[in-house]
């Protein structure tokens, strides 16, 4: 469960401060799948990287599953991005000069899982991004937009974590990679009870998610339920 | 994070930037390599030095005439021109000294020589028999002046190896032949075993003839130019140059030291002198090293802190994904160690490589020392450690979205 209260986020460059979040509250509960949308600046990425534990905010506190980050060590903080969070950066952040395969395995290294496991997972999580075994041995920097974003998302996946952050993970995708992508996240949501929270620009992305957070100049303006297409289809 | 996982994460950071990992390693193979080959030429001259003054005789004491100046000295004459020493005070030295095992008395000059059509100019040395073995010189073919051409003022001599080439050819038989020296001929009996022409006294570029003819026929004057005396051991050398002394004073019927008409110089001064020269010429060499590798440590310290940027970012993605400190600080630190070690290794090869090669080749004589791979090992290994490791540090003690923004 996710529980922040009043966050606030100040950057400072040199003299100048910037305000990107201005006291931002909200609780998303285990299993919800949200979206949060926004013009471009508004603060979306600079709170998701908050959730996920990678950065601090500059006040307000943040409690995940009932602990307060703020008092987690630098090793503690990291334990919780290993094994509780799964992270798809806007800038995706692949490792240069490495092959798909092994920078999909990234974080299972960490783990200290052995090297047959990790690779079964990882092609997994490939595979849920539609990513076929042709390209598994590609450098990152050997890749098309839309397939670094697909491994990208397939490094968050590998872990199984139970919260997924997603900063715009469909912006470099044609509708139908996209479509696997958001139907990947969906049944990890349905299935296995997975917490989504993805970042987007589009609606029709939007409309994936039981509920749509709405940010403007770091504050949130509206927060409610979707008008699901899911909803439609459960019901249909 | 296992260890085979660390071994493969170096030796993917070290391959997949192999111009970085080249630049860095070459910093590291120069300073190295640089220090161990410019100190073993250092040591290898050192020896080498010490050996030719060795070479010369054991354990000797060398008198030549001339005031060593001081108050009251009558107006001084270059050393070795004034006539003040005899073959009788060679003698007396030799047979009233118990210190000393045998005496060379020598008139040296050069000459003049005409061979068979062709002529060099070379030195001229007066012997006597002892020379042989207190100059440490051996006779390849015929024989030493023998006391027998001494006192008869046998006009005969003796030939080093490059002079003999220089008269009659190179590796001519000599023996027989007569040669011209000022115009006086001479027989050739003998020529000595060559000794390798280095050294302050070329004795390979020397012809020997009996001390009493260069005093009658070249000199005319009975006088000697210098003095050899080989001591008993190293050990009495100081007393045996203590007793020589006194004793030619006595000869001399000179009271006091200082108005000495002799001076008397102690091989073990010689090598002194030689050695602190030498330790100069290391030291100086040893600093130019220093230099390279001190250039080498800022080679490595600007290729390590130019990828920071860029492993910055990687430092800031691995804890984004879950990595702990230790794991980044781990894996930066071994690919440190491993740059510097291969490096370190390729240097000290280099280094014992090029100081071999000086001296297969004969350029130079070289000795490798221990102590030289240790420092400028331990040198280039704390700079790569230190500049590999502490950046990697540093970033890693960013949260993640600092580390992924640093620019
Ligand atoms: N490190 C930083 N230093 C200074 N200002 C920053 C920093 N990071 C973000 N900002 C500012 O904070 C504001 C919010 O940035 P953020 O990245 O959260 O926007 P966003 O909502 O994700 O926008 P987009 O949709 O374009 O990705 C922006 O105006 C940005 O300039
Ligand atoms: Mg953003």
């Amino acid at each position: 469960m996710i529980d922040v209260k009043n966050i606030t986020k100040i950057y400072k460059t040199g003299d100048i401060e910037f305000q990107a979040l201005r006291g931002v509250s909200f609780t998303i509960k285990d299993g919800e799948f949200v979206a949060i949308m926004g013009p471009s600046g508004s603060g979306k990425s600079t709170l998701m990287h908050i959730l996920g534990c990678l950065d601090t905010p500059t006040a307000g506190t943040y409690f995940l599953d009932g602990k307060d980050v703020s008092t987690l060590s630098d090793d503690e903080l990291a334990d919780v991005r290993r094994e509780k969070i799964g992270f798809v950066f806007q800038s995706f952040n692949l490792l240069p000069r490495t092959t798909v395969l092994r920078n999909t395995m990234l974080p299972l290294m960490y783990s200290g899982i052995d090297e047959e496991e990790r690779k079964k997972k990882a092609v997994k999580a490939l595979t849920a991004t539609g990513m076929t075994d042709s390209h598994y041995h590609h450098l990152s920097n050997q890749l098309s937009g839309g397939q670094i974003q697909r491994v990208a998302i397939s490094r968050a996946l590998v872990n199984d974590p139970s919260l997924i952050l997603a900063d715009e993970p469909t912006g470099n995708l044609d509708t139908k990679t996209g479509d696997i992508v958001l139907g990947t996240f969906q049944k990890l949501n349905e299935e296995l009870g997975r917490t989504i929270i993805l970042i987007t620009h589009e609606p029709d992305v939007a409309e994936h998610a039981d509920r749509i957070i709405y940010i403007r100049d770091g504050q949130i303006v509206e927060d409610g339920r979707a008008h699901s297409k899911r909803k439609a289809r459960h019901h249909a | 994070m296992k260890t085979s996982d660390i071994i493969h994460e170096t030796y993917t950071a070290l391959l997949s930037n192999k111009v970085r990992t080249g630049l860095t390693m070459l910093g590291i193979i120069i300073g190295i390599g640089s220090v161990i080959a410019m100190v073993a030429i250092g040591q290898g001259a050192q020896g080498t030095i010490q050996s030719n003054i060795q070479s010369l005789g054991a354990n000797l004491i060398q008198v030549t005439p001339g005031s060593q100046g001081g108050p009251g000295s009558q107006v001084s004459q270059g050393r070795g021109t004034a006539r003040t020493l005899t073959y009788d005070d060679a003698q007396a030295v030799a047979g009233e000294l118990s210190l000393i095992q045998a005496v060379s008395a020598e008139l040296s000059s050069r000459y003049q020589v005409v061979g068979k059509g062709t002529n060099t100019n070379t030195t001229v040395m007066g012997a006597t028999p002892a020379y042989p073995s207190v100059r440490n010189v051996s006779i390849a073919e015929g024989s030493f002046i023998s006391n027998q051409n001494l006192r008869s003022l046998s006009k005969v001599a003796v030939l080093g190896p490059t002079a003999r080439d220089d008269l009659f050819g190179k590796g001519a038989s000599a023996i027989g032949q007569t040669i011209r020296i000022n115009g006086i001929q001479f027989k050739v009996i003998g020529v000595t075993v060559a000794k390798g022409g280095s050294g302050f006294q070329n004795q390979d570029d020397m012809i020997f003839i009996p001390l009493t003819s260069a005093q009658k026929f070249l000199a005319g004057a009975n006088y000697v130019s210098t003095i050899a005396a080989q001591a008993v051991s190293s050990d009495a050398m100081s007393q045996a140059q203590t007793d020589i002394t006194y004793l030619l004073l006595d000869r001399h019927k000179i009271s006091d030291p200082a108005s000495a008409d002799f001076s008397i110089l102690n091989q073990n001064d010689i090598v002194a002198t030689a050695s602190s020269v030498t330790q100069t010429f290391t030291i100086l060499l040893a600093a130019v090293a220093g230099i390279s590798l001190v250039v080498g440590g800022i080679g490595i310290m600007n290729m390590m802190l130019t990828t920071v940027t860029e492993r910055t970012r990687e430092i800031g993605l691995r804890k984004a994904i879950g990595a702990k400190r230790a794991d980044i600080n781990r894996q930066f630190l071994v690919e440190a160690i491993v740059i510097t070690l291969v490096g370190g290794l390729i240097g000290v090869a280099l280094g014992a490589a090029v100081s071999w090669g000086l001296t297969a080749f004969g350029i130079i004589q070289t000795k490798v020392s221990i102590g030289s791979i240790f420092l400028a090992f331990g040198v280039s290994a704390a700079i790569g450690i230190v500049f590999g490791y502490y950046p990697a540090r540093r970033a890693g003690a960013l949260n993640p979205i600092e580390a992924l923004r640093y620019e």
